[in-house]
Formats: structure tokens, C-alpha cells, sequence
């Protein structure tokens, strides 16, 4: 019950705590405005260099913008509460661990899930993308899931907050690498073999596939297995974040350099 | 003589500042190369390798404008959190002076950008860049930085009443990406789009640049660099001064 209410209640209070900082000034432009940007910015590179459809784009970019809620979010779970000196204060409560941290990554997955799919609709209604009205239910659960998946990677980039002093700089790379291995832009089978690889093993890749193949009026049946690899990597890069969160934690309280970075 | 030195010096500064600063050099650096990756391959795909020059040289110069937007759009609120607003509102020299050679010094930081995008094009593309007039594109690069840079400083200005306006201008890297023509030409877009265009200065840089690269005529776009950037200057110099006399008078210099 205890670790319910950690999970739930620290969760939304640590959201809204974000909030404060988040305030619409912040959010409007740079998760509503810039990912409708970026999505005309890919769209007309692509027909410039006539190499897919103006859906193609609109899809992978909506999606993988949800990388900048999801990471930077997540980051600020250690890296916001170190600025503003309440860490150690969270970190020597008795609170089970897995639900202190769980809770505060859910709100995060519902808000990158927002993010994505709000960039897909304005995106898509503004160059025109015709997606059957049945497919867009199927389309939600994986955008939920392409969000839950990268949210299991913002794990992973809290924990290494704990070493790393400039984690906005960190959050901007590894959102660049989303960019260039997911297939959001380029398709994955036309990049070279070794970034094919490093795709099938990161967030977005499976579940951007899978939206397509969903606009393109497949049925949800046939994107079970995109969606089960997608929600795979995420618990598996949750799982890794949680570790390493755990571990940073033991190594910052033996060293006394919670506060350190 | 002193405001040539009050300008070096504050650029001078302001780069030793900005370089110390991992997110304004390594980043500066690493960001606008997943967005040059990505449209090498894009562009690769083709036969044709006029495309994949045409993106090279953009995908350089956009690193110029990302290095400027956001940091010129939240320069002020910077100095604001420094506690320096005040000090700098209240020194002898105009404030302009102060302010222009911080957004030119962010722009200039964006070579390290461009330079690293040329490279990483040839290295890993194998784009060779031919320079067909190198004395047009070493005027045209300082022409580009600077006239970027008076566009910052303009957005620095008419963002000094927004709390968060490194948001906004973050927001407005995308869409000077985009209508610019840093990797579109500009004949694909509607032609409601053209006159924003050509109100930027962006767009003549990177035609200066392209056409002292690639064989042009670059010398009007460079005029024009120029001439929209002393423009930007002109109406900034005049928003300080009603922005300054506003806040002196209802005393919000520190409170926006």
C-alpha cells in the first residue's frame, strides 16, 4: 500500500514539480511547436531528395520527438533534484526504491506519448496524410508504447546523471542518435549493416515500423510482434536504467559525491 | 576607437566564455552532424552528387544558426540569472554595444560546426567541397556569422520581457533551418513562404556561401547578408532604448 502511494502520489508530485519549471512558455514551444517543425523541415529534405512519402516522414519524426519529453524528463530525475539540492533528501527516505522511481517515469511516458501523437495529428493534417480512421486506435497503443520504450532509456540516462554534470548535452546526443539509427528519416534497410544492428536495439525502431505499417492499413495483428519488441526494449532498458540507478546510488553514498557532478 | 574595442573585446570575452562551455562547443559540434548524417544519407540516394554538395554546404551553415538561436534568445535572462543585467543597463556604453558582440560571438562559435560538418561530409560521405572562389567564401562566411549574429541579437531583444526565452528561441532553429533554404531549395515551398525568406539573412549567407563554393555570382548575396544584418542592428538599437527606458521606469529590468 506504502509503495502504491509512493508510486502514484511521488509520481504526480514530482510531475507537477517539473511543471513549475515546465511552465506553457516552455512547453508550447519546444514540444508542440518544434516537433511539427521538425516533421516540415524532414518532409521537404525528402522531397527535395525524392525518397519517400511525405507520410514517411511525418510518422518518424512524430514519434521520435517523443524522445525529448522522455529523456530530458527522466534526466531530470536526478539531475533537477541534485540543482535544486533535495537528492540526498530523497535518497535517505526509506521508500522502496522500484516505485519511487516507476512512479515518477509514468507520467513521463503519458506526457511523451501526448507529445507524439499530438505531432503526428497536426503534422499529418498539415501535409495532408490520409490514415484509415479504424488504424488510428492501433496507432495510439503503439505511439504509447514507442513512448514507454524510450522512457526505459531515460532510465538509463538518470542513472548516468549521477556522473554526468552536463545531462542536457547528454539527452541532445543520444536524441541525435534516435534521429539517425531509428529509420525515422532513412529507411533502416538502407543504412549501412553495422547501424542496422545497432537499430533493431533501440527505442522507436520497432514502433515507428509498426505506425507505418498501421497507416498504411495493416491490421494490428500483423504489428503484434513490432509492438512486443518495442515494449522488450523498453523493459529491458528500464530494467538496466533501474540498475544502474541503484548502483550510482550506492557508489555516491560510499564516495560522498551525490552532489557532486 | 572605443567603440571598435568595446566591440572586439566584448567578442572576445564572451568566445572565451562560450568555449569553455560544453554545450555551446561540444554540442555546437556533435548536434548538427545527426542532422547532416541524416540528410547525406537522404541526398546519397540519388545519383546525382550536385544534391549531396547542396547539402553539405547547408547542413555546415546550419550549425551557425543552431549555435545562436537558442543562446541569443535566452542571452539576457542569462546575464538576468548572472545578476550582470543591471550592472551592464547601468555601464556608460551603450547597451547595444554590449549586446551585439555577445550574439555575433555566438554565431562565430558555429564555425567549429561548420568546419566539423565539412569534414565529417568528406571523411565519412566522401563529399569533396572544391572552394571555386576562395576570397568570396572567406568574405562570405564572416558576412554570414556576423549578419546571424545581428539576427540574435535582434531576438535577444524582443524576448527581454519572456521569463523562458531560450524556449522560443530554441523554438525558431527548425523553422530558419527550413524556410532558409539550408537543405530545401527554396522553389519547393509556397510562395507565401518566399517573402519570410528573403527577410532573413540566412538565406543570403548560405547562397553567398554556396555560390563563392560551388561558382556564383556570391558578391550581391553577400551585400544583402550585410545589408539585412545592419538592418536587424537598426531596429534592435531602437528596442533597447524602449525597452530599457521601460523597465527603468517601472523598475522590472531584473523582474521579467
Amino acid at each position: 500500500m506504502t509503495s502504491a502511494r509512493v508510486f502514484f502520489f511521488g509520481g504526480i508530485a514530482s510531475y507537477r514539480a517539473l511543471f513549475g519549471w515546465l511552465s506553457p512558455w516552455v512547453f508550447i514551444p519546444s514540444l508542440l511547436v518544434a516537433p511539427v517543425f521538425q516533421i516540415l523541415l524532414f518532409v521537404y529534405i525528402g522531397r527535395s531528395a525524392q525518397l519517400e512519402s511525405d507520410e514517411f516522414y511525418v510518422i518518424g519524426n512524430a514519434i521520435q520527438y517523443a524522445a525529448i519529453p522522455c529523456l530530458f524528463a527522466m534526466t531530470h530525475l536526478i539531475a533537477g533534484e541534485r540543482f535544486q539540492q533535495t537528492l540526498g533528501y530523497i535518497l535517505i527516505t526509506p521508500a522502496r526504491r522500484l516505485p519511487l522511481f516507476l512512479g515518477r517515469a509514468l507520467p513521463v511516458v503519458v506526457n511523451g506519448f501526448f507529445v507524439a501523437a499530438f505531432s503526428l495529428v497536426v503534422g499529418g493534417a498539415i501535409v495532408g496524410m490520409q490514415v484509415p480512421a479504424s488504424a488510428w486506435g492501433p496507432i495510439a497503443l503503439a505511439t504509447a508504447v514507442s513512448a514507454f520504450s524510450c522512457t526505459g532509456l531515460g532510465l538509463v540516462n538518470a542513472g548516468l546523471g549521477f556522473v554526468v554534470r552536463e545531462t542536457s548535452v547528454l539527452s541532445n546526443i543520444i536524441f541525435g542518435l534516435l534521429l539517425v539509427f531509428t529509420g525515422a528519416n532513412v529507411p533502416v534497410d538502407q543504412l549501412p549493416r553495422w547501424m542496422q544492428i545497432v537499430s533493431e536495439g533501440m527505442p522507436f525502431t520497432h514502433g515507428i515500423e509498426a505506425v507505418r505499417r498501421l497507416a498504411d492499413g495493416g491490421a494490428l495483428a500483423d504489428v503484434w510482434g513490432l509492438i512486443g519488441l518495442e515494449a522488450l526494449i523498453g523493459v529491458v532498458y528500464g530494467a538496466g536504467g533501474y540498475a544502474l540507478i541503484r548502483a550510482m546510488e550506492v557508489v555516491g553514498r560510499r564516495h560522498a559525491t551525490l552532489e557532486r557532478a | 576607437m572605443t567603440t571598435a574595442r568595446l566591440l572586439w573585446v566584448g567578442w572576445l570575452m564572451q568566445m572565451k566564455m562560450l568555449a569553455r562551455s560544453s554545450f555551446n562547443t561540444l554540442l555546437g559540434i556533435v548536434y548538427p552532424l545527426f542532422f547532416a548524417t541524416v540528410a547525406f544519407f537522404m541526398f546519397r540516394a540519388g545519383d546525382d552528387p550536385k544534391p549531396l554538395l547542396y547539402a553539405s554546404l547547408g547542413a555546415a551553415v546550419m550549425g551557425i544558426w543552431g549555435a545562436t538561436s537558442t543562446a541569443a534568445g535566452g542571452s539576457l535572462a542569462q546575464q538576468r540569472w548572472h545578476g550582470t543585467l543591471e550592472l551592464l543597463v547601468a555601464a556608460p556604453a551603450h547597451f547595444a554595444l554590449i549586446l551585439l558582440p555577445t550574439t555575433i560571438a555566438m554565431a562565430t562559435i558555429g564555425i567549429y560546426s561548420m568546419a566539423s560538418t565539412l569534414l565529417w561530409g568528406w571523411l565519412v560521405f566522401g563529399i569533396d567541397v572544391q572552394i571555386g572562389d576562395p576570397l568570396a567564401f572567406l568574405i562570405a562566411v564572416p558576412a554570414t556569422v556576423i549578419s546571424i549574429g545581428a539576427l540574435g541579437f535582434l531576438l535577444a531583444i524582443a524576448f527581454v520581457r519572456f521569463r523562458q526565452a531560450w524556449a522560443l528561441g530554441n523554438m525558431l532553429e527548425y523553422p530558419v533551418w527550413l524556410v532558409s533554404g539550408f537543405l530545401v531549395p527554396l522553389t519547393l515551398f509556397p510562395g507565401w513562404v518566399l517573402p519570410i525568406s528573403w527577410a532573413l539573412a540566412p538565406t543570403w549567407g548560405i547562397d553567398a556561401i554556396r555560390g563563392a563554393a560551388l561558382g556564383g555570382s556570391p558578391w550581391e548575396d553577400i551585400a544583402m547578408a550585410l545589408a539585412l544584418g545592419a538592418g536587424y542592428v537598426a531596429i534592435g538599437v531602437l528596442l533597447v532604448q524602449r525597452t530599457l527606458r521601460a523597465a527603468r521606469t517601472k523598475g522590472t529590468l531584473a523582474l521579467s
